[in-house]
């Protein structure tokens, strides 16, 4: 440290205050350098690509001849080249539920390096540091939806409904992203350390994502479960991905699904990601409020 | 004459539970100066610093900082503080100079004065070779000084540092001591918590002794050993069966209020080094050969063994993993 060296002592220059405060700002601020940071973390990310594709590859090659898709012979070449077709809005929607996970592992982890501590002694918005942590989350699944995209098309799924559809289908899978990483934001904020948050943390995305219609049509499952995966936001927005890609969507032509919420799946996904986002967005600014390093 | 003081903080009582951390702790830091806040581990002083600087709101109590209250006024209180804890909390994963424009826009400061700010610390703090790597490849050292770095990003007038060289090697804690003499030249006051009463010595102006959140003394350091004593001459003779007639020999110099240990001989003296001399001129006279001879100021240890009953940096007691459960249990 080298002692002839002084700092500058005028009075350091901030910027005025926006009309509708610091929020939106400090968001993006926060937003940028999870991205950032996201990128330097190859082995993260890797396994955030990885992951889904081999899902793809193991239920279009493996599994895939063993689920029988209404319209085509069980077994039969159209079977399968239907079943990826039907697979692919499945994957979607699982990896995109997945996008929780970085948010309760990331704010677990700020939180026990003391960066949350740090982000509270500052005059910032308090409730920046995680509108900025969900929003990074759900637009790197952009990059995942795109890697994802691009295997399935390679194993025969194609977008048969428009771009316009298609567009739409995209728009709804990132906002359930959005709103699973409020619900994740809140489970790393209230497990005691980061090795709860990669194990506990993330159990519950699991019962999510395979009790619903994303690899099997629920019709087979007994009467509790197929009521639960019918109003499981999962299917519906699976369902409306099938729709809107213009893919199998599990049902014969003319035979409409029981549940309300499976007769109106877009409407449903949209309800379900407002009423989940009111709930878990102010209980986990709450909680980012009254937490402290552990 | 609340509001005059960077830190003023009154009968602060913090409970968690059923633990008290504080206990009607009382805290002055006039402007300028460095007050340093010492006590073994769990001792409250980490709460303290966590309340001044808006983190947990206190039990009971009032505290004022650069004259705001830090629970009704904490937006401004936050603008007047930089915060340094002894986790580098630095996101890893962002170079040297992404981190420092984060904090910088974070405090809304115009992004033309970030740039320059940052570029400024970074040479300030030997960064620049550094600035474009993450912060995951810098040594304890260097995170410890981007972690004070982003602090200064809007030039508080007030820095909190929490342990701030807990776990650093002598020489980076060495650096660290130059830079924050130098923060404190230019005018910066500086609450600082410790555990190592050499840096309490080193820094502090002012020095505030808490055990079981509460004040137990204060003053300057010189101060604070007067009131254990003044100096002890510790003399060790080579032949450990002369240290009996040594003994004798000495009692004239120590008042009769010498200790003994093996060969060691020490006790309390008045006059300074020129009793130095009249020690060896008595050994020498009955031939009795000196191995060791100093005269030792007391320390701050033997200041807080004296005050405590307990040494400061004694955390093993009923701990036996003290580095893991100390992040832990921090109150």
């Amino acid at each position: 440290m080298s002692e002839v060296k002084t700092l500058s002592t005028s009075a350091p220059i901030a910027m005025s205050r926006p009309l509708l405060g610091w929020t939106f700002h400090d968001s993006v601020v926060i937003a940028r350098s999870t991205i950032l940071a996201s990128f330097r973390i190859p082995e993260a990310l890797f396994f955030q690509l990885i992951q889904p594709v081999i899902f793809v590859l193991l239920f279009a090659y493996v599994f895939g001849g063993a689920i029988p898709i209404p319209g085509a012979e069980p077994g039969s070449a159209a079977d399968s080249s239907l079943y990826r077709q039907y697979l692919m809005p499945g994957i979607f929607g699982q990896t995109v539920a997945f996008a929780a996970a970085a948010s309760t592992v990331g704010l677990a982890e700020a939180m026990q390096k003391g960066i949350i501590d740090r982000y509270k002694a500052l005059p910032m918005s308090q409730s920046a540091a995680l509108i900025g942590n969900t929003l990074a989350n759900a637009l790197r699944q952009i990059l995942v939806l795109a890697v994802l995209s691009i295997t399935g098309y390679i194993v025969g799924w194609r977008i048969n409904d428009g771009i316009l559809n298609a567009v739409y289908a995209y728009l709804l899978l990132l906002l359930f992203a959005y709103t699973v990483t409020w619900v994740g934001a809140f489970v790393g904020l209230s497990v005691p350390n980061t090795e709860t948050a990669n194990t506990a943390g993330l159990i519950w995305i699991f019962p999510l994502t395979f009790l619903s219609n994303a690899f099997v049509p629920i019709d087979s499952l007994p009467g509790v479960l197929k009521a639960f995966a019918a109003f499981n936001p999962v299917s519906s927005l699976v369902l409306a991905t099938r729709e809107l890609f213009g893919n199998p969507t599990g049902y014969a032509p003319g035979a409409d699904p029981e549940f309300w919420s499976l007769q109106h799946p877009i409407l449903y996904t949209i309800i379900s990601c407002t009423v989940v986002i009111g709930i878990f967005a102010p209980l986990a600014i709450r909680k980012y409020r009254s937490v402290s390093r552990r | 004459m609340a509001k005059e003081d960077a830190v003023h903080a009154e009968g602060l009582v913090k409970e968690f539970g059923e633990v008290t951390a504080l206990d009607g702790l009382d805290l002055v830091v006039p402007r300028g100066k460095v007050v340093g806040l010492l006590g073994p581990n769990g001792s409250g002083k980490t709460t303290t610093v966590r309340i001044l600087a808006t983190l947990l709101k206190p039990t009971k109590g009032v505290a004022y900082v650069n004259g705001f209250n830090v629970e009704k006024q904490s937006d401004q209180v936050r603008h007047s503080i930089g915060l340094t804890g002894q986790y580098a909390a630095v996101d890893e994963f962002l170079t040297g100079r992404e981190n420092l424009r984060m904090f910088g826009d974070l405090y809304h400061l115009a992004p033309a004065y970030v740039k320059d700010r940052s570029e400024e610390l970074l040479e300030w703090f030997d960064l620049s070779e550094a600035a474009d790597r993450p912060a995951k490849t810098y040594s304890g050292g260097m995170r410890r000084r981007l972690d004070l770095a982003s602090s200064l990003i809007a030039k508080p007038s007030i820095l909190f540092l929490d342990e701030p060289t807990t776990g650093l090697d002598p020489r980076s804690r060495l650096g660290l001591w130059g830079v924050i003499e130098s923060l404190v030249a230019e005018g910066t006051t500086v609450l600082l918590t410790t555990q190592y009463l050499e840096e309490a010595d080193k820094l502090a102006d002012d020095i505030v002794v808490i055990d079981h959140g509460r004040v137990i003394a204060h003053g300057s350091a010189d101060a604070l050993k007067d009131q254990i004593g003044g100096d002890r001459i510790e003399v060790s003779v080579a032949d450990l069966n002369r240290a009996r007639d040594a003994q004798v020999v000495l009692g004239p110099i120590f008042g009769g209020e010498s200790l003994i240990t093996d060969s060691l001989i020490s006790g309390p003296v008045s006059g300074g080094s020129t009793v130095l001399v009249d020690v060896v001129r008595l050994l020498d006279s009955q031939n009795i050969a000196i191995a060791d001879l100093a005269l030792r100021r007391p320390t701050l240890d033997d200041v807080f063994l004296s005050l405590t009953g307990h040494g400061a940096e004694d955390e093993s007691v009923g701990n036996p993993t003290g580095r893991s459960k100390r992040g832990r249990n921090k109150s």
